[in-house]
């Protein structure tokens, strides 16, 4: 699946070795179907100045794509730059994206929204499906919009009625995802939103949840995705669609 | 407290919104006849009348935040947040939220839960409106309103889509203002 990577460096004047909360390199790339929106934000901390040489390099050999490509999204940039970063939670070494505070930005939480629904009204999609807790959050509104029903993905035994389950791995064991019977049928089109992808494995599972029961996915949309995760990887054929992108 | 004796009875809009609520027996136990409302989130117009009616009551009313309790409360906050302009704050099981939290204890039917917030979110005086899919007993909304004004917010209203009967004192709710759209189904509907 091709990767495009659109960067146009915009070094911050914020870039400081004094920054008080770390703030990751924000690109935004998507993958997959002709995108419709080009999107682009950059902002580079020190320690990070050679991944973004590597990008910034990568994306000058892809000229010729980038040339029939869009202008930077100015909605992106106040998008990332709302997501909070707060080290070592819930563990020592990993650096957890919040999007409550985007929450709070009435601004982005609207472009958001606006970001996603642009991209998939008038496209057929009857089913929008969130997982639990935070894709509760983006996908209701995005459902709204573009005339969907809206399908919560959940944790085993909070749906009441008779559900189908679909296991996935975790770093250590495994967890399982579930959705109720008769929620959607065979030949709906859908996207699944959450809030961000790390390794995938919810995002697939969820995928192969839907897949069982004759639904196709046209695309997984997320607000953040961690690439060095390579979760994209994990949903096979399905196309991943994400705002800000953060290694 | 209830919508249809708040201006809106005869709301064709609140017939559709209670059809659509599934109820299923013996959820998560014996005798509780759960009501669920995934089946309204599936039936895309009674969602959007359930979302246009809190939208309706809350636009003129200077609300800035609106705050909706996990998970349930997060299908329906977010979507009035944005209509009105709102700020919306995800209140929370233990753990959960990353950053610096305050937390509420409250009474379960055996045991205790507790609710979080993170610090900063509301500024002092700030109106408020709570959001979650049903009330019962009032413990959860109770839980939530002091977490809002320990942070010096104004609960100015909870809204709630379903209400159940034993509500109606409102003791429980710390005096504040309850908004609620529908009564429970009962299971003969869907025979």
């Amino acid at each position: 699946m091709q990767t495009i990577i659109i960067s146009s460096p915009l070094v911050s004047h914020r870039l400081s070795l004094a920054l008080p909360v770390p703030r990751s390199p924000l690109i935004n790339y998507h993958h997959g179907a002709p995108p419709s929106i080009r999107l682009s934000s950059h902002r580079f901390t020190n320690s990070l100045r050679l991944f973004s040489s590597a990008a910034a390099a990568a994306a000058a050999s892809r000229d010729s794509e980038m040339a029939t490509e869009d202008v930077q999204d100015p909605r992106i940039a106040k998008i990332a730059a709302s997501i909070r970063v707060i080290p070592d939670f819930p563990k020592p070494g990993i650096m957890f994206q919040d999007i409550t505070t985007l929450l709070l930005d009435t601004e982005a939480f609207k472009d958001t929204i606006a970001l996603f629904v642009d991209r998939y009204k008038g496209k057929d999609i009857s089913v929008v499906a969130g997982v639990e807790a935070r894709g509760f959050i983006f996908g209701p509104p995005i459902a709204l919009a573009i005339g969907a029903k809206f399908v919560p993905m959940r944790k085993p035994k909070k749906l009441p009625g008779k559900v189908i389950s679909e296991e996935y791995s975790l770093e250590y064991g495994t967890d399982k995802i579930e959705m109720h019977v008769g929620a959607v049928e065979p030949g709906e089109r859908a996207i699944i939103i959450d809030d961000l992808i790390a390794t995938g494995g919810t995002l697939a599972a969820a995928i192969r949840l839907l897949e069982r029961v004759g639904v196709k996915i046209v695309e997984c949309a997320c607000v953040i995705e961690l690439p060095e995760l390579k979760g994209k990887e994990k949903l096979g054929e399905t196309p991943l669609f994400v705002l800000v992108s953060s290694a | 407290m209830f919508a249809s004796e708040n201006g809106l009875k005869g709301d064709p809009r609140l017939e559709a919104i209670s059809a659509a609520i599934r109820v299923v027996p013996d959820f998560p136990k014996k005798g509780i006849m759960f009501q669920d409302i995934t089946t309204l989130l599936l039936d895309h117009k009674a969602f959007k009348h359930t979302i246009d009616i809190f939208v309706d009551r809350y636009r003129d009313m200077q609300i800035s935040v609106v705050a909706g309790v996990e998970a349930r409360g997060f299908l329906f906050g977010p979507s009035i947040a944005l209509a009105i302009g709102a700020k919306f704050i995800p209140l929370r099981k233990p753990g959960k939220l990353p950053g610096k939290v305050i937390s509420e204890s409250y009474e379960l039917e055996y045991g205790h839960d507790r609710l979080e917030m993170h610090v900063g979110t509301v500024e002092p005086r700030e109106r408020v409106i709570i959001i979650d899919d049903l009330v019962a007993t009032g413990g959860t909304l109770s839980a939530a309103i002091s977490l809002l004004e320990s942070q010096g917010a104004e609960v100015v209203e909870c809204a709630c889509v379903i209400g159940l009967p034993e509500v109606k004192g409102q003791h429980k709710l710390k005096g504040k203002p309850l908004y609620v759209l529908v009564e429970p189904s009962g299971v003969d509907e869907f025979c």
